[in-house]
């Protein structure tokens, strides 16, 4: 541990290269929290299957890119789509009935959907861990110290792309419009004639494509196995409790912050400790809101 | 309560003699039958804090592990070994440790493990109870999440690759049993069992009870009528983690063998059963629990070996259906049904006396 | 006879609106003091800072010559210091008289209390108490199921139960059938002179309050517009303004 710092210290290159790595990271995290972030505030539903959502997106690109030799990054779009119609089931069958319930329910069967979804891709792709594999190399920099896969600058490309898409969405379409409104006060958006039902499907299925398209990205630039989605579904929570819902910018903030954590643990403390630093970042994210809180007389609800 | 004295009085002694007659007449099921005290256990300490309490709380099982590495470690220490160079051998070292030295380690490491999960909550709770509703539930899951994590990474205590525990020795405490040690932790699992079953059952009569309810049902309320809700709070999550930790101690013995992922914290069975198991049975009631507790783990017991693969997926829909079917549960179903049975009603002589009120 | 409650300076902002501003107000001990104002005036808020549900921008607020702007609303109401909710509050699963029993003073609990048993003396106030509001019939009824109204008394009951020094009342006669008006009137007049309650009591109905109160403050815009006795206050100018919409 100490002689990684020692290298940190002494070739500065070295933690660009973390940071770099980390951002690309961060970025791709943003998306699925920003999803987390949309359905928490529209609908008020805490999805704690947010990361099998993630990985179930990534089996998909891996999957179609195996069997029609499609490049990974190429079928994004499709299981964006398939996603998207695949999010939209799941609310008619379950997520409808849990909206109004109380905030435990949802969180509780989102978790009993995570554990479904987790065997059935078990069962469906066995538990060896997978690589969608995007066939370029990495890219060197200052001097070869800094050598980068080059996937994930376009995985940090498409992050901003897709995120420039949905917020364009937001502000300008009429189901954008919609959400928001809903968002704002769903009774209100009821009587102005709004069909919240219908909102709610879609703002859980976009949420759903969202995930599924960052999903793509983590096939290629991380690896995916059916277990590995709790650390996604806790990555998103970490990155919306710290931001806060309905923050935008602090979405982003977090995402990249949590990214670049990530690398620098790594690095430092090893592998094994990389589940291990996104829950204790969650815990502390926890005890510093508390405090935030505590000191305007509140708690954090 | 769930019935009339004497009703409930019944079926506490046909659940006991169940207990002490079982292990004789289905020998051949002993560890189903512990486990499924174990799952009682469970179901009625998860109950205190997310069904009278209302503070859901995913990471219970937090201190089933806890208990289960506090009573290991105690364990080694009191049967003479270094318990870095225990863990370091990983079986290598034969276990070589007296009668006396294993039943005085099995029970102070028991009793070590109920006193260390309450200071453990009484510390967890201090950080996290400013936490309400969902972000509870999400920051229990974080600890059970990160604990399985970082006793993983911990060498000390044997790190992934975990810890065997030393074997049961021969003793005459059934004799001519085939199965000793199996009877033996048999029966300390069902009285821990029917220990916090008692224990609950008192707790929630005492004005202890009464102020778990109100914070449940609205805790701003609770603090502006100056109730201390913070010492309620606390009391309640200790008095839940003091019989997990035995119950955690004991299960690791059971299994001999400890690791942090799938046997101390395993976050998405156990954990998540003692959730499951309170929702079927009706939570916030005392029998509930109990009902779900033995409903849920016959089901799983009978029908999984037949599942090939699919148990799991047939837990989570189990799950599903429960949250979004069936919250009240069987007994807040029948609480619904049958109202009067359970002592709510409008008393219409007494009405007659105390007029001049409102409507 | 002193007062029991002094509020002196509070000022409370949320983001840019000014909710409380500078405001001075005296309770007096033993008397029922009124708070009257138009909708937005900033009753409820000023109500909010007394009993510590938020932090204050500045002031001071003293209660039996006790700072107590910076303490938590446990710490406020074991002192004695006790408020309803306009949006009446109660435990909804819990049956009336659990919600009484558990509404006893907890200023007077050690830490081996929590673990005692309700006394008969508990059992027989909560009886008599829910008797005083007329809910004695349905006291075995979950508290969610009574009517607002009866939730309105009911929460009165317990705050009877609490034995406070003082309780701030937060519109006890909103949404209560105008016909049990009086009844209630009589009641809460009852606690203060038969339990010796110092009450401090926001409501917007004239002439209940014309009917009750021994000081009246009127505020409006977040300041305290005038002060005096109910008749001097009624017929303020300024006031009258206010309530009319002339400001």
């Amino acid at each position: 541990m100490w002689g990684s710092i020692e290298v940190l210290l002494s070739l500065p290159a070295y933690n660009v290269g973390l940071i770099l790595n980390g951002l690309c990271v961060g970025a791709v995290f943003a998306l699925a929290a920003y999803g987390l972030a949309l359905v928490w505030g529209v609908m008020n539903v805490k999805n704690l299957a947010q990361g099998e959502f993630v990985i179930m997106g990534g089996y998909l690109a891996w999957y179609i890119a195996k069997t029609t030799g499609m490049n990974p990054l190429l079928t994004l779009p499709i299981v964006a789509v398939l996603m998207f119609v695949f999010g939209w089931a799941i609310y008619v069958l379950m997520i409808r009935r849990v909206v109004d319930k109380d905030l435990f329910t949802s969180l509780l069967a989102t978790f009993g959907l995570a554990i479904v979804m987790q065997q059935a891709l078990n069962l469906a792709f066995g538990p060896e861990v997978q690589v969608a594999q995007f066939g370029r190399g990495s890219v060197s920099m200052m001097g070869g110290i800094v050598s980068i896969l080059e996937i994930k600058f376009w995985a940090f490309g498409m992050c901003i792309l897709l995120a420039g898409a949905v917020v364009a969405f937001m502000k300008f379409s009429r189901m954008g419009q919609a959400i928001r409104a809903t968002s704002q006060d769903a009774r209100a958006a009821r009587v102005m004639g709004i069909n919240t039902d219908r909102v709610y499907a879609f703002t859980y299925a976009l949420n759903s494509a969202i995930c599924g398209a960052a999903g793509v990205l983590v096939a290629m630039i991380m690896v995916i196995q059916p277990y590995y989605g709790v650390t996604h579904s806790v990555r998103s929570f970490v990155i919306v409790t710290a931001a806060g819902i309905g923050n935008l910018p602090g979405v982003i903030m977090s995402a990249l912050g949590l990214g670049v954590i990530e690398q620098y643990s790594g690095f430092v403390l090893g592998a094994e400790f990389q589940v291990a630093t996104v829950v204790v970042m969650l815990l502390l994210v926890l005890i510093w809101r508390q405090y935030q809180a505590s000191r305007i007389r509140q708690v954090v609800r | 309560m769930i019935a009339t004295n004497t009703n409930e009085r019944l079926l506490q002694i046909a659940v006991l003699a169940f207990g002490l007659i079982a292990p004789f007449l289905f020998p051949a099921y002993i560890q189903q039958i512990a486990l499924l005290w174990i799952m009682i256990l469970f179901a009625l300490t998860w109950d205190t804090m997310g069904g009278q309490m209302g503070y859901n709380s995913l990471g219970n099982i937090f201190f089933f592990g806890a208990g289960m590495y506090i009573c290991a470690v105690v364990q080694i220490i009191v049967g003479g070994y270094d318990v870095g160079e225990y863990t370091a051998a990983f079986g290598a070292i034969k276990v070589d440790i007296t009668d006396t030295q294993y039943f005085t380690g099995l029970f102070i490491g028991l009793a070590a493990a109920a006193v260390g999960c309450v200071f453990l909550s009484i510390i967890l709770g201090f950080f996290f109870f400013g936490l309400r509703g969902p972000y509870f539930a999400i920051g229990t899951l974080g600890i059970a999440l990160a604990a399985g994590e970082l006793i993983g990474a911990w060498r000390w205590v044997g790190g992934g690759s975990g810890i065997s525990l030393p074997l049961y020795p021969g003793s005459d405490i059934f004799p001519g049993s085939a199965d000793e040690e199996g009877l033996f932790f048999y029966f300390l699992c069902m009285a821990s069992a029917v220990a916090t079953f008692l224990f609950f059952r008192w707790l929630y009569k005492t004005r202890f009870g009464l102020a778990l309810n109100a914070i449940r049902d609205d805790e701003e309320k609770a603090e502006g009528m100056g109730i201390h809700t913070m010492r309620y709070k606390t009391v309640a999550w200790a008095c839940s983690s003091f019989f997990l930790g035995i119950s955690g101690g004991l299960h690791g013995n059971i299994v001999h063998f400890i690791e942090p992922l799938e046997v101390a914290f395993p976050t998405i069975t156990f954990g998540i059963f003692m959730v499951a198991m309170s929702l079927l049975g009706g939570k916030g009631t005392l029998w509930g629990p109990i009902l779900g507790a033995v409903l849920f783990h016959v089901i799983k017991e009978v029908t999984w070996t037949h599942l090939l693969g699919w148990q799991w997926v047939a837990l989570g829909l189990i799950i599903i259906v429960n949250v979004v079917y069936f919250q009240q549960g069987i007994v807040g179903w029948l609480m619904e049904r049958f109202p009067e049975r359970f002592g709510i009603r409008v008393e219409t002589d007494a009405t007659a006396q105390g007029k001049g009120g409102a409507d | 006879m002193g007062n029991v409650i002094e509020v002196r300076g509070v000022s409370k902002a949320y983001g840019g609106v000014i909710a409380n501003k500078d405001i001075d107000l005296n309770v007096a001990d033993g008397k029922i003091t009124g708070l009257i104002g138009p909708n937005g005036s900033g009753k409820t808020t000023l109500f909010n800072s007394i009993v510590g549900f938020h932090p204050i921008d500045g002031g001071s607020i003293r209660f039996d010559d006790q700072e107590i702007s910076t303490m938590r609303v446990q710490q406020i109401a074991r002192l004695g210091l006790l408020r309803t909710f306009q949006q009446t509050r109660i435990y909804g699963k819990m049956n009336c008289v659990q919600n009484m029993l558990i509404s006893i003073p907890h200023r007077k609990h050690r830490f081996l209390d929590m673990f005692g048993h309700s006394t008969a003396a508990d059992r027989e106030k909560a009886d008599s108490l829910l008797e005083f509001v007329g809910l004695y019939g349905k006291r075995m009824l979950p508290a969610g199921d009574l009517s607002f109204g009866q939730q309105k008394l009911l929460e009165f009951a317990m705050a009877l139960m609490n034995e406070p020094k003082v309780l701030l009342l937060d519109e006890p006669t909103a949404g209560i059938n105008p016909t049990l008006i009086n009844g209630l009137i009589d009641r809460l007049k009852r606690a203060n002179t038969d339990f010796g309650i110092t009450l401090l009591v926001i409501e917007h109905n004239m002439r209940v309050i014309m009917n009750m109160a021994d000081t009246v403050y009127c505020l409006a815009h977040g300041e305290i517009l005038a002060s005096g006795a109910p008749e001097a206050v009624q017929n303020d100018q300024r006031v009258i303004d206010a309530y009319l919409g002339a400001h």
